[in-house]
């Protein structure tokens, strides 16, 4: 026994992605997105209660390209998270485990998510 | 804090190719391999197997090239017909038994063979599973009772209070779901992880165990239980199509409402 130091079997590195398991880093992932989202969402606040001037600074630097890209990302992730939120509320109840009904309340989150991204674009315009 | 690169011991480097030599029909098989008898990184070798002379299913083609190809080749095979889990293996990217794992449903000219993900190897495609016993070991995976049996009957069970245990029993405990999950790989040591919890549960859903009280006592923990988040990897992979994310949500259910009385 030369080499007692036994290796550790790759995982991430071979394991295939798949809905189930993207679906779930990635609510984890809006998560994260969205509570730097509200850091920022409370220095707008901050400016509107503050002065004018810091206001309209913030609503120009909203309507940069960056600034849209950043907007509705966040809009994104917030409806992913909410959508995918009501998914997890549905498995609490102990419903929709089976594997067909965990794939089709899946696609469901991701157009679900799109579709509310969306209709904040077109609505808020 | 889940660390997700290899150990640097763990790293894996491209090891030798085996022909078959004059086979026309072929399928190459990419295997994992490690030894602990030199002081060497784990390697994938390459086997081209000739499928004109070789069994329908993985297993069939992992032990053609033990006999005929390179016999330091280790594995673990028993039953080869899906009731004994020992050859469960990641194939493909997901975990399944080789002897089910029909190798032309697996399409493709290569077929990736890798052990258990995020277990320690003990060599080649055998991974240690003595964590995962002594895991299964902890839930008391026996009917527990107080009551005095009577002495000319058994314990009996309604048709529909046995039926409960469907989709339960038939686990095989090959590990494939255990080891497919993201949040076993991480936190192992103390999630209980999918197999077993799928286990806990078939002796919570039994009416004749009398120990459901001390069981959930038992499970509730911020690690054993909650550390699922309903990934359903598990659920994806298992080789004998079960469940095990219903059952654990069936656990947090049942924690629930016990609470709620």
């Amino acid at each position: 026994m030369s080499n007692t130091q036994r290796p550790l079997s790759p995982h991430l590195q071979v394991y295939k992605p798949q809905l189930t398991s993207m679906l779930s880093i990635t609510h984890r992932l809006t998560g994260l997105y969205l509570s730097l989202g509200l850091v920022i969402f409370v220095y707008w606040l901050f400016s509107v209660a503050k002065s004018p001037t810091m206001a309209d600074e913030m609503v120009a630097f909203a309507n940069t390209t960056f600034g849209c890209v950043l907007f509705y990302s966040w809009v994104f992730a917030f409806s992913y998270h909410l959508c995918n939120g009501i998914r997890h509320l549905f498995w609490d109840v102990g419903k929709g485990y089976s594997i067909p009904a965990v794939y089709r309340s899946g696609y469901a989150v991701i157009v679900g998510a799109a579709v509310l991204t969306a209709l904040v674009y077109f609505l808020g315009r | 804090m889940a660390e997700f690169r290899l150990p640097k011991n763990s790293k894996i480097s491209k090891g030798n190719h085996h022909k078959a030599d004059g086979a026309t029909n072929t399928t190459t098989f990419k295997v994992y391999r490690w030894s602990p008898d030199d002081d060497q990184n784990p390697r994938t070798d390459t086997y081209d197997v000739d499928m004109d002379t070789c069994g329908p299913m993985v297993l069939d083609a992992l032990i053609k090239i033990k006999d005929e190809m390179d016999a330091t080749l280790t594995f673990r095979r028993s039953c080869r017909e899906g009731i004994c889990g020992s050859c469960a293996m990641n194939i493909n990217g997901t975990n399944t038994l080789a002897c089910t794992a029909s190798i032309k449903k697996l399409k493709g000219k290569t077929i990736s063979i890798y052990p258990l993900p995020h277990m320690e190897v003990i060599k080649d495609l055998v991974p240690d599973l003595t964590h995962f016993y002594a895991q299964y070991a902890s839930i008391r995976p026996w009917m527990q009772t107080d009551s005095v049996p009577l002495p000319d009957k058994e314990r009996l069970q309604s048709i529909e209070d046995r039926e409960k245990l469907d989709g339960l029993y038939e686990c095989i405990l090959c590990a494939c779901c255990q080891t497919s999950c993201p949040s076993y790989w991480w936190n192992g040591d103390r999630y209980l992880g999918p197999a077993v919890l799928l286990q806990a549960y078939r002796w919570l859903a039994d009416s004749r165990d009398e120990y459901t009280g001390e069981r959930l006592e038992d499970l509730e923990d911020p690690f054993k239980v909650y550390r699922c988040h309903t990934i359903m990897n598990c659920a994806n992979t298992c080789p004998k199509g079960l469940n095990p994310g219903k059952a654990i949500g069936e656990i947090k259910k049942m924690i629930a409402e016990r609470h709620a009385l």
